[in-house]
C-alpha cells in the first residue's frame, strides 16, 4: 500500500452523510455503522431524513441525512459536530457543512456542482472553488467519472453506474478508517449476490468493482494527510448485533409474548416515527406475535384493549399526536386495570409538528394526557438498544400490577441505532409468574371477585373470559370491589386512591436510581430517555475537568425512583437538560419542591455534549 | 352442555335492568338470550362487549363474561377478543349514535373484516342517554334538545353501508317483532362472519313512536316487508301489497295489479338486491325491510385467517426467539 496518507489512531470520529433523499443515505450509513460495530468500535448513529418520501430532486428540503459516531470507547451519542462530512450535492453541502467541526473533512461529488445544480440551491459561485469553505479540509472528488471509469466494461446505463457511487465512497472510507474489505464484501454479496434473496448479479458486480476503486483511489491519491485507527472498544464480552431502537422493541414484544406464555399482540396504526416496530412485528407471526394493523389510532388500542382482556399480552404502537387519540382508551385500561403496554416514540410537536425530528415534549401528555386522576406507570428507554429492555420490563409491570404502562422513546432512539448485546431467550426473565390470572380450580370453594386485589402489589383478579365459571361484567364506570357499578362517593374516593396506591406502590420495588459521579457536590444532571446519552457524556467530561457534577438517569419517569428525592437534596443545583419547554423540570419542582433548572432544546435534534457542558458551566460560574 | 340446560334465563345476570319501563331494548335482550342458546356456547364462553349509550349497559344485565366500554369503540374492542380468544362467542352491542356518529369509522372497518362477531345494532333514531338529541339515524324534520326547528341532516341506513362495504349478513327486526327478532338472533348467531343486526327500537322518553310508521295498528303493516328466503315479497295489512322489477330499481304494487311471476322472490343470497332492499324507506314508497336481507356463507373471517397465517408462517419459517434476535450482522467480543 502506498505510504501516502499517515496512519493516526483516534479515540472517536463522527462522520454525516448527506445526499438527496432516494439517493440511500441511510443504507450507506447504516453499512458504516454495522462495518464500524463488526470491527469492534462502539458505534452509535442517528438518521436524519425530510417528511416527504421524495422531495425535488437537489433540493435543500430533500435532503437526508445520517449521523454517526465510532469510537475505541463506549459511545452515547451519534456525536456532536461531525470530524467528517460525506455531501453528495450541492444541495446536501450548502445543507449540512456548517455543522462540520473546524477543520474537519467535507469529502464531496464534485461531478454534481453542475451550473443547474448549485444555482437551485442559491450558490453563485461554486463553493469548492471559491473558498468560502476554507475553513474546512475539502475533498472535491469527480466521483462520477471515477465510477464510469471503473465500470467502463460493464453495460449498464450511467444512471446505473452513478449509482454505486455510494459503495465508491464505503471503498474511500473503509480505507480512511482502516476497515478490513472483507465485510463489505460480505455484505454485497449478501445483499446481491447469487445466494441473496433477490439476487442482482450485475449489481453485486458494480458495486464491488466501485468499492474496490473507492478503496485504490484512497490509497494513490494525495488528497488525503491522514488517515484514522480506532482501536477495539472496551465492551461487555458477548454476541453483538446492531439495533435501531424501534426493532428493539418490536423482538422485546415477541419475547415478552413468549416469556408470559401468552400471545403477544400488537393493535396498532403507521405514524412516524413508530411504525418500523410494526413493520418488523408484522414479520413475527412464527413467533406467535399477531399484529393487527386497525383503521384509526383509536381502534389500535382498542383492539389491544380487547385483546388484552381476552388474555393477550397486549401492546399498541404510536407517536404523539397518537397518543392524543389514544387518550380515552389508555384511560378505559386504567379503570378496567389490565395490563397494557403503550410504546411512544416521540417526534416534534405539537399537532403533526415535526414528524421526522424527535424531541422529547409528551411528557406530560404521557403524565396527564387523560381525565380524570389515572397516572400510569412511564419508563424511558434510554438508547436504541436499552428499548429492548424498557418494552421487556414494561410488560412485566404491566402484567404484574395490572395496568397500562407507558414506554417513552423518541424519534433519535427509535430510528437510531448501536450495537446490542444479545441476551439468550433462556435467561430473559420468565413473566409467567406475573401473569397471575384467576383460575378457580386454585380456590376450590371461593368465588371469583372481580376487583379483589393482591394485598402487596394491589393488582386486582382478572380472570379471562372463557374461565369456567367466573363470569362476570366489568366496564368503563366506577365501580366496587365486585365489579358493580357504584356511584357511591365514598367507594369512589377508595378506589380512586387503590389505582393511585397501586402505581405509588410500584416505586417501593424500582430499582434505585444510580448516580454517575461522586454522591453529592454542586450540581446533578438529570437525564430521561433519549437525553441519557449527552449528559452521560457531558458529566463524563466535567468529572474528567475536574468539575463537582454528577448525573443521574430517570429509567422509570413515573413513579419517580425511591431515592431520587435524598439524592437531590445533597447537589446545590439541579439541571434537567429536556427536549422540551422544561417538563420533566415541572414533574420535578412539584414533587421535590427544588428549583431544578431546564435547559430546554426543540431543534428536532438530539443534545450535544458541549450544549450541556456549557450549561453547567454556566451554572457553576464560570 | 352436558350438566346445564342453555335456556335464556341462565344467560340472564341476578341484576336488576334500568332501561326505562316500556322501553325497546328489553325485546332486544330476550332476542339476543336467544340467539345465545342457538349459538351452544356455555355462559363463560359468551363475551359481550357494548359501547356507550342506554343500549350499552346490556353486558350488566347478561350472566355472560361483558366488557361495558367507551363511545363508540365496542367494535375494534371486540374485535380485539375475538383475535385474541376465538374460542369465543363475541356480541357486540351498540346504539345508533355509537355505531353510526362516533364510532362510524369502526363499524366501517370490523364488517369489512368479516370479522366473526354478532353485531347488535339497536336503533332508536336518537340519543336517550345524553337525554334525547338527534343521530345520524334521525329523520329529517325530528325534533329533539339539538334540533327544536327540525332535524336538516340527512339520516344514514347503516345497513346500505354495510352492503357497500362487504357485509357477509345483515337483517333487521324491530322491537314490535319478538319472535322475528328472536330468528334473526339465532340466524346471526350461527353465521360465521359479521351478523350485523338492525333492531329498530322505540325510546318511549325522547322519541317515543320512532318507528310507528311501521308499528301502527292501522297501516304499519303497509310500511314493512318481512322477508323470507324463498318467499314472494308480499306485505300489507291485507297481503294486498308487493314488490316488483322497476328496471335496475325495485317498486311496490298491488298484487292485483301485477302477474304472479312478476313478483320478487327474496334470495338472501343476491347482493345487488341485498343493498336495494336495505335502503328501501316509506318515503320513496316502499316498505322498510325486515328479516335477513342478505346472508351468505364461506367468506374467510379475519380471526381464522390470522391464525391460519400465523400458522403458515410458523410452518415456513419457524424461528426461535433466539434466531430472531441474532438476525443480521452479529459479532463477538
Amino acid at each position: 500500500m502506498a505510504e501516502n496518507a499517515k496512519l493516526t489512531s483516534a479515540e472517536q470520529i463522527v462522520v454525516k452523510f448527506t445526499g438527496d433523499s432516494g439517493d440511500g443515505m441511510q443504507l450507506i450509513g447504516n453499512q458504516l455503522t454495522a462495518l464500524a460495530a463488526l470491527d469492534g468500535n462502539d458505534v452509535n448513529s442517528l438518521p436524519d431524513y425530510p417528511s416527504e418520501i421524495r422531495a425535488p430532486i437537489g433540493t435543500i428540503a430533500g435532503v437526508s441525512g445520517f449521523q454517526m459516531c465510532l469510537g475505541d470507547h463506549k459511545i452515547y451519542t451519534a456525536g456532536d459536530s461531525p470530524d467528517v462530512l460525506v455531501s453528495f450535492n450541492p444541495a446536501a453541502l450548502k445543507h449540512s457543512s456548517k455543522f462540520v467541526k473546524a477543520g474537519g473533512i467535507i469529502i464531496t461529488n464534485s461531478d454534481s456542482f453542475t451550473e443547474k445544480a448549485m444555482t437551485k440551491v442559491g450558490y453563485t459561485t461554486n463553493p469548492l472553488e471559491d473558498g468560502s469553505l476554507a475553513g474546512y479540509d475539502v475533498k472535491a472528488i469527480p466521483m462520477f467519472t471515477l465510477v464510469r471509469e471503473s465500470l467502463a466494461d460493464m453495460e449498464m446505463p450511467n444512471s446505473a453506474k452513478d449509482r454505486c457511487k455510494n459503495f465508491f465512497v464505503m471503498g474511500l472510507l473503509c480505507w480512511l478508517f482502516n476497515k478490513k474489505q472483507q465485510l463489505v464484501l460480505d455484505f454485497i454479496q449478501e445483499k446481491f449476490g447469487a445466494n441473496s434473496k433477490k439476487p442482482k448479479l450485475q449489481v453485486a458486480e458494480a458495486n464491488t468493482k466501485a468499492f474496490k476503486a473507492g478503496l485504490h483511489f484512497g490509497e494513490t491519491t494525495i488528497m488525503f494527510q491522514e488517515r484514522y485507527d480506532l482501536g477495539a472498544a472496551q465492551i461487555e464480552k458477548g454476541l453483538y448485533r446492531n439495533i435501531t431502537g424501534n426493532d428493539a422493541a418490536a423482538i422485546a414484544i415477541a419475547a415478552a409474548g413468549q416469556k408470559a406464555g401468552l400471545i403477544p399482540f400488537i393493535g396498532s396504526y403507521p405514524i412516524t416515527p413508530a411504525t418500523d416496530i410494526l413493520h418488523l412485528g408484522s414479520e413475527f407471526k412464527d413467533a406467535g406475535l399477531i399484529t393487527m394493523q386497525m383503521e384509526d389510532e383509536i381502534a389500535g388500542i382498542c383492539s389491544a384493549v380487547g385483546a388484552s382482556y381476552a388474555g393477550a399480552l397486549a401492546f399498541t404502537t404510536t407517536s404523539g399526536p397518537g397518543l392524543s387519540l389514544k387518550t380515552e382508551a389508555a384511560g378505559m385500561a386504567f379503570i378496567l386495570e389490565i395490563p397494557l403496554v403503550i410504546i411512544n416514540v416521540q417526534r416534534g410537536g405539537p399537532s403533526t409538528g415535526l414528524p421526522t425530528k424527535t424531541e422529547q415534549s409528551d411528557l406530560l401528555q404521557a403524565m396527564f394526557g387523560r381525565n380524570g386522576d389515572s397516572y400510569m406507570p412511564i419508563i424511558a428507554a434510554n438508547s436504541p438498544a436499552d428499548c429492548f429492555d424498557a418494552v421487556f420490563q414494561a410488560a412485566k409491570v404491566a402484567l404484574k400490577y395490572r395496568t397500562p404502562v407507558i414506554v417513552m422513546s423518541d424519534g433519535y432512539i427509535g430510528q437510531g441505532s448501536c450495537p446490542w448485546k444479545v441476551p439468550n431467550f433462556a435467561d430473559l426473565e420468565d413473566l409467567r409468574p406475573y401473569v397471575g390470572t384467576w383460575k378457580p380450580e386454585e380456590h376450590p370453594g371461593e368465588k371469583y371477585v372481580s376487583y379483589k386485589r393482591d394485598p402487596e402489589t394491589l393488582a386486582r383478579t382478572i380472570a379471562i373470559p372463557g374461565t369456567k365459571g367466573c363470569q362476570n361484567r366489568i366496564g368503563t364506570l366506577e365501580k366496587n370491589e365486585n365489579g358493580d357499578v357504584s356511584t357511591d362517593a365514598a367507594n369512589h374516593q377508595k378506589m380512586t386512591e387503590l389505582r393511585k396506591a397501586k402505581v405509588d406502590n410500584l416505586a417501593k420495588v424500582l430499582p434505585a436510581a444510580e448516580i454517575q459521579g461522586a454522591d453529592s457536590g454542586k450540581v446533578l444532571v438529570i437525564s430521561w430517555g433519549g437525553t441519557y446519552g449527552a449528559v452521560k457524556g457531558a458529566v463524563d467530561r466535567l468529572i474528567e475537568e475536574g468539575k463537582s457534577v454528577s448525573g443521574v438517569n430517570l429509567r422509570w419517569v413515573w413513579p419517580f425512583p425511591p431515592n431520587l428525592g435524598e439524592m437531590i437534596s445533597r447537589f446545590d443545583k439541579v439541571l434537567a437538560p429536556e427536549l422540551n419547554m422544561g417538563q420533566l423540570s415541572l414533574l420535578l419542582r412539584s414533587r421535590f419542591l427544588v428549583d431544578v433548572q431546564s435547559l430546554s432544546k426543540v431543534q428536532g435534534d438530539p443534545f450535544r455534549e458541549f450544549e450541556i457542558i456549557d450549561k453547567v458551566h454556566e451554572m457553576l460560574g464560570e | 352442555m352436558s350438566d346445564t340446560q342453555l335456556t335464556k334465563k341462565y344467560f340472564a345476570a341476578d341484576a336488576e335492568v334500568k332501561w326505562c319501563p316500556g322501553c325497546g331494548d328489553y325485546a332486544i335482550m330476550n332476542a339476543v338470550r336467544a340467539g345465545m342458546v342457538a349459538a351452544g356456547k356455555p355462559r363463560d364462553e359468551v363475551s359481550i362487549v357494548s359501547g356507550i349509550g342506554c343500549s350499552s349497559r346490556f353486558p350488566y344485565y347478561m350472566e355472560t363474561y361483558g366488557l361495558h366500554t367507551i363511545h363508540g369503540r365496542a367494535a375494534a374492542i371486540a374485535s380485539g377478543v375475538k383475535v385474541a380468544n376465538p374460542k369465543l362467542d363475541v356480541w357486540v352491542i351498540s346504539g345508533d349514535g355509537d355505531s353510526t356518529a362516533i364510532g362510524g369509522n369502526h363499524f366501517m372497518h370490523v364488517i369489512r373484516r368479516n370479522m366473526n362477531l354478532n353485531y347488535v345494532l339497536i336503533n332508536n333514531k336518537i340519543y336517550g342517554l345524553t337525554k334525547g338529541q338527534y343521530s345520524p339515524c334521525s329523520e329529517m324534520g325530528q325534533i329533539s334538545k339539538t334540533s327544536p326547528y327540525g332535524v336538516i341532516d340527512y339520516p344514514m341506513a347503516p345497513l346500505k353501508v354495510a352492503m357497500g362495504i362487504g357485509a357477509t349478513f345483515i337483517a333487521r327486526g324491530l322491537d314490535a317483532k319478538m319472535k322475528l327478532s328472536e330468528e334473526i338472533c339465532i340466524r346471526g348467531a350461527q353465521h360465521n362472519g359479521l351478523s350485523m343486526m338492525e333492531f329498530f327500537t322505540n325510546c318511549v322518553i325522547y322519541n317515543d313512536g320512532a318507528h310507528s310508521k311501521l308499528t301502527n295498528k292501522e297501516d304499519g303493516e303497509n310500511n314493512c316487508i318481512v322477508l323470507r328466503n324463498g318467499e314472494k315479497m308480499i306485505f300489507g295489512t291485507e297481503s294486498q301489497l308487493c314488490l316488483v322489477q322497476d328496471g335496475f330499481a325495485i317498486k311496490a304494487a298491488k298484487v292485483a295489479d301485477v302477474a304472479e311471476s312478476a313478483i320478487l322472490v327474496h334470495d338472501e343470497k343476491n347482493a345487488e338486491v341485498g343493498t336495494l332492499l336495505a335502503g328501501m324507506r316509506p318515503d320513496n314508497g316502499l316498505p322498510i325491510a325486515l328479516g335477513i336481507i342478505y346472508a351468505i356463507e364461506g367468506k374467510p373471517t379475519y380471526n381464522d385467517m390470522v391464525h391460519e397465517q400465523v400458522e403458515a408462517v410458523k410452518a415456513k419459517r419457524g424461528r426461535s426467539m433466539d434466531d430472531i434476535m441474532r438476525e443480521g450482522h452479529t459479532w463477538t467480543v
